[in-house]
């Protein structure tokens, strides 16, 4: 099991009272499996990924990758986990803005020390994102800079990529052609992928789908 | 719409507290520091003026005995029957237990208008002046420590007098001080009438001194004072660069707001002016309670001020501060103007900021990249500017031109050259942290410039002015060394009492030197000549400057002379000129010796040559060289054996001690106002630290969900200031050394005829560059350690909200 989450419940302190987002959340997502998150506004898509990721802890359950309990780790164990491990792409503002993107693209994967320059030409040619690598985030439009984020996130070879809407910003056609790189990729390494999304035509291509609603998922 | 997008920017303080009081500290701050060096350089000069003024002492010619000594006031009466118009002074001291009181006698009926104070000659006060018991005129601090006095007349406080000086009729003052018919001195009035006989007929043993003649006490002080108005210029600065941070930053904080009020519709001019008021308000406020502050350290800086100045020349300055309006509108204006001057530039930018400009830092970091080009333009003109004014100013003015053009090229120059050395290291980075450490550090540099120039300058001056005073004192101690070789000083009361102690020390001592001269014009000033034996004292150790060969030999043959620096500049005469003495006879120069402190012109011939050419030169004052264990024991029996005062016998070492302890309080002045301006400096830093962290978020967000902890993110920011510390500090000392040139080789020669040579103290600077990464340090470790502590879920806001 790649990743899996045990009995998760998830709120928060605003304003005073206590916001409950989900309660008792159980999801698992195996090696070399695309699955879909789905759920309307609000409802705590982008806060289960982040908990998935090790960015926030829950209140209470269990998140664990490669079968190690992220709770049971301190602050540098689960960035050093993230940085290796995890592939991330958010909603917006993926990017680093003082560094171009050519430097934005391998920045994960130096880190990790896990860099190749041809996947990394690779994907910077199949992305399009060719003609932009010498330009600093604030320049692109909001499409090229999730296709960045997405690039990034691919660059290391991650073991499990956690995507919320990486093609919410992006016409159809360049939307299927994220998706087919994403896809294709899990294929090829086995990697897990863990995708929000809105569109019921790209959550079909995946292979399951999970929807969030009223605190939990069904 | 007014009181709606009032609402709207007053909620932003509301919101942000914390950046409102940074705002406010950092104007009270700047202002304090401004307003605080100002006060206590007003109330030090106000006290010489009225030292100056105390019996218009250097604007009257006065008549003395040749001696120096008290005479008879038959002489006086004499030279009143000839027409002479003169008034008399009796000038001396009263003890009353450890007390001691200056006392001045004079005469209110014939002193010339203006030579002794309004306060006592006015009206209705005439009469029970001059009827005994008589009234005494006192500075009001100095009437209210006597008070219950004993022995004195009625004490009566006037403002204009000089602290521990009491003022009253000569009759009464005969009477105190147990000399009656006796006068110091008598006054000389401007007017006197033709025809009277000269004075040489009247009275043979007076002479007449020009005004001036005695060394002006301003003059001296002033040299004191040039070292507090260059760090009065240098505080100026600092607080000006502090005030546009603030200000700069308060714009920066709300930029996205600006936008926001402006898409809903509100007009340009509408947010221009409300913001305007806006810091017109702030500034006034802050203003005002920097000014106090600034009257506080002040106050707690002056006993010390007023030590350094009273050891230095013996001038009196009250232990207390007045309140001037002076000043109190000028730190206000301080920090309006500083206020104004930031808030135009940045209502500028406001004004021409595209209604959708992205809310980027990398965009505005671009915007800024061009500005400062322009920056770096005016910086080199500045430069330039500097090094013309170096080469071909002369004058005070031109001094300190080149002091402000050089400390201003070197702020405004300070963020292009950090943005260049960090993009070398951009450039020879290896690996993605360093790299994005180095390009971050380049982006952040325009929201902490003006930090960082402020502490540039607080840097520098603390070089420049510490190299300037650590040279004064050691150039000066070694000069004591030298100009004060002998052992002991004793100066006879009378040329009768002088011979029979040369005869006397003869068989006691190793040799004893005459140290005899006059006064008179020298190259169209006054001066003095003083002769002197051939003996190794002055030939081993005299502060030469310049000496032909054979000087000394040719000096004691009466062949040559040699003069004091002072008397080099203002004359413009080199080794070989002739030098045209008092009386007419010329002497080739054959040395300059440098002799600080002392502003008029001096030349030394042989003594033998003095003896011939001024008969009635009077030979009182000794040099002895003698075992320097022995000095202090034959000091106490010169006084036993001849009944001289103590004061006229000094030894070499209480005279060098005395001058060491008073280099320690101008020491500890300086270094207090250092400390304050780098603590300003510091703070300036740590309220952009602070106001940039809560912008840092996007920035550091993405760089922490790759796999940074917060921890580490907080030790590389900490990293990041104390680095830039560094390099500040690196630039810092180049310009420090500059101003110290500056100081000592043009402001001084400008001022005083003297210049001073530069000695360097690596080991100061090692301990200023602790000092500056430790201010770096301290300033960044609240934001840092705020990072490290930053809920994970506002870092996650960073990639769900519109920022
Ligand atoms: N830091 C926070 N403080 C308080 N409430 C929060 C915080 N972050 C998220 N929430 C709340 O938690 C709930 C879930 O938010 P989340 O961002 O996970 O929704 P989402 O399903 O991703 O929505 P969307 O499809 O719009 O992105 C929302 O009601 C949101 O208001
Ligand atoms: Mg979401």
């Amino acid at each position: 099991m790649l990743l899996e989450v045990r009995d998760i419940t998830k709120g928060y302190d605003s304003g005073g009272e206590h916001v409950q987002v989900f309660a008792g959340v159980s999801l698992s997502v195996n090696a070399g499996e695309a699955v879909a998150l789905t759920g309307e506004s609000g409802s705590g898509k982008s806060t289960l990924l982040h908990l998935c990721a090790g960015l926030e802890r829950p209140d209470a359950g269990q998140v664990a990758l490669d079968g190690q309990t992220l709770g049971d780790m301190g602050d540098g164990a689960r960035a050093r986990l993230r940085r290796a491990r995890i592939g991330l792409v958010f909603q917006q503002f993926n990017l680093i803005p003082s560094l171009p993107v050519a430097a934005n693209l391998r920045f994960q994967a130096q880190l990790a020390g896990r860099e190749n320059v041809t996947w990394t030409d690779t994907l910077a040619a199949r992305l399009g994102l060719v003609p932009l690598l010498g330009r600093y985030p604030e320049q692109l439009s909001g499409g090229q800079q999730q296709r960045v984020a997405i690039g990034r996130a691919l660059a290391g070879r991650p073991g499990l990529i956690l995507a919320d809407e990486p093609t919410g910003n992006l016409d159809e056609a360049t939307g299927d052609a994220v998706m087919d790189l994403l896809l294709g990729l899990v294929g090829e390494t086995g990697a897990g992928l863990l995708m929000v999304t809105h569109s019921a035509r790209l959550a079909a291509r995946l292979d399951r789908r999970l929807h969030l609603s009223g605190g939990g998922l069904c | 719409m007014v009181r709606a997008t009032l609402a709207a920017l007053m909620a932003h303080w509301w919101r942000h507290p914390l950046q409102l009081v940074s705002l406010a500290v950092g104007l009270a701050l700047a202002t304090a520091l401004w307003s605080g060096v100002q006060a206590i350089n007003g109330q030090a000069r106000d006290s010489y003026d009225r030292a100056a003024q105390l019996l218009g002492q250097n604007r009257f010619a006065r008549i003395e005995a040749a001696d120096g000594q008290r005479f008879g006031q038959a002489r006086y009466i004499a030279l009143r029957r000839a027409g002479w118009q003169v008034s008399p002074v009796l000038e001396g001291t009263w003890r009353d237990g450890d007390r001691r009181l200056r006392i001045l006698g004079v005469d209110p009926v014939t002193a010339p208008p203006g030579a002794v104070p309004q306060t006592v000659t006015g009206g209705a006060g005439l009469r029970p002046f001059i009827t005994p018991p008589g009234l005494a005129f006192a500075a009001p601090e100095t009437a209210a420590a006597l008070e219950p006095a004993t022995g004195l007349p009625e004490l009566r406080a006037t403002a204009g007098l000089l602290p521990g000086v009491l003022v009253m009729d000569i009759g009464i003052a005969q009477n105190l001080l147990s000399a009656p018919g006796a006068v110091s001195r008598l006054i000389v009035a401007p007017e006197q009438p033709m025809g009277r006989p000269p004075l040489a007929e009247i009275a043979p043993d007076l002479v007449q001194r020009a005004p001036q003649a005695r060394a002006d006490i301003s003059r001296l002080t002033d040299s004191f004072h040039l070292n507090l108005t260059a760090f009065g210029l240098l505080s100026f600065a600092v607080g000006l660069f502090i005030v546009h941070s603030a200000v700069g930053l308060a714009f920066e904080q709300r930029r996205t707001m600006f936008r926001t009020l402006r898409a809903i519709g509100v007009p340009l001019a509408v947010l221009t002016a409300l913001l305007a008021v806006e810091m017109l308000m702030l500034a006034l406020f802050a203003g005002l309670a920097g000014v106090a502050l600034g009257y506080g350290i002040a106050a707690a800086l002056l006993p010390d001020v007023a030590a350094t100045l009273r050891g230095l020349y013996g001038a009196a300055v009250p232990g207390t501060l007045n309140l001037s309006p002076g000043w109190w509108l000028g730190g206000l204006a301080v920090a309006l103007v500083g206020a104004t001057a930031a808030s135009a530039q940045s209502l500028w930018r406001v004004w021409r900021m595209p209604l959708l400009a992205p809310a980027q830092p990398r965009a505005w970091a671009r915007a800024s990249a061009r500005s400062m080009v322009a920056q770096t333009g005016i910086a080199a003109g500045l430069a330039l500017a500097a090094v013309a004014l170096a080469m071909w100013g002369q004058s005070l003015v031109a001094g300190f031109a080149l002091l402000g053009a050089m400390l201003l090229a070197a702020a405004l120059a300070l963020p292009g050259v950090l943005s260049a050395l960090l993009g070398m290291a951009e450039r020879a980075a290896r690996g993605p942290l360093a790299l994005w450490f180095w390009a971050d550090t380049r982006q952040q540099l325009p929201g902490l410039s003006l930090a960082l120039m402020a502490l540039l300058l607080a840097l520098a001056a603390n070089v420049g002015v510490g190299t300037m005073v650590a040279s004064f004192r050691l150039t000066f101690t070694g000069w004591l060394d030298q100009r004060l070789a002998s052992e002991l000083y004793v100066t006879a009361e009378n040329e009768a009492q002088a011979a029979r102690l040369r005869e006397w020390l003869a068989p006691r001592s190793n040799a004893v030197l005459p140290i005899w001269s006059i006064e008179g014009s020298l190259a169209g000033a006054p001066g003095a000549v003083f002769g002197v034996a051939d003996h190794a004292t002055y030939r081993d150790n005299w502060p030469m400057l310049r000496m032909q060969p054979g000087g000394w030999d040719r000096v004691a043959r009466g062949e040559a002379a040699l003069i004091n620096e002072q008397l080099m500049r203002q004359a413009g005469l080199v080794p070989g000129d002739m030098l045209r003495l008092p009386g007419g006879h010329t002497l080739p120069v054959a040395g300059v010796y440098s002799d600080y402190g002392n502003p008029r012109g001096e030349a030394m011939i042989g003594v033998d040559l003095l003896t011939t050419l001024y008969p009635q030169v009077p030979r009182l004052r000794h040099a002895i060289r003698a075992d320097p264990a022995q000095a202090v024991a034959l000091a106490r029996s010169l006084v036993e054996e001849f009944g001289l005062p103590p004061d006229n016998v000094t030894d070499q070492a209480r005279i060098k001690a005395l001058s060491l302890g008073i280099f320690e309080q101008t020491f500890t002045v300086t270094a207090a106002l250092n400390v304050l301006t780098m603590g300003v400096a510091g703070f300036a830093m740590l309220m952009s630290l602070l106001t940039l962290s809560t912008m840092r978020l996007p920035q550091l967000a993405p760089v922490w969900a790759l796999g940074l902890t917060r921890a580490r993110l907080a030790r590389l920011e900490l990293v990041r200031a104390v680095m830039l510390a560094a390099l500040t500090m690196l630039l810092a000392l180049p310009v420090g050394l500059l101003l110290a040139w500056a100081l000592l080789a043009v402001v001084n020669v400008a001022a005083f005829g003297w210049r001073l040579p530069m000695h360097l103290f690596p080991a100061d600077w090692a301990r200023l560059t602790a000092l500056a990464l430790l201010a770096g340090g301290t300033a960044a470790a609240w934001p840092a350690w705020r990072l490290a502590r930053t809920a994970p879920a506002d870092l996650l806001k960073v990639f769900a909200h519109e920022r």
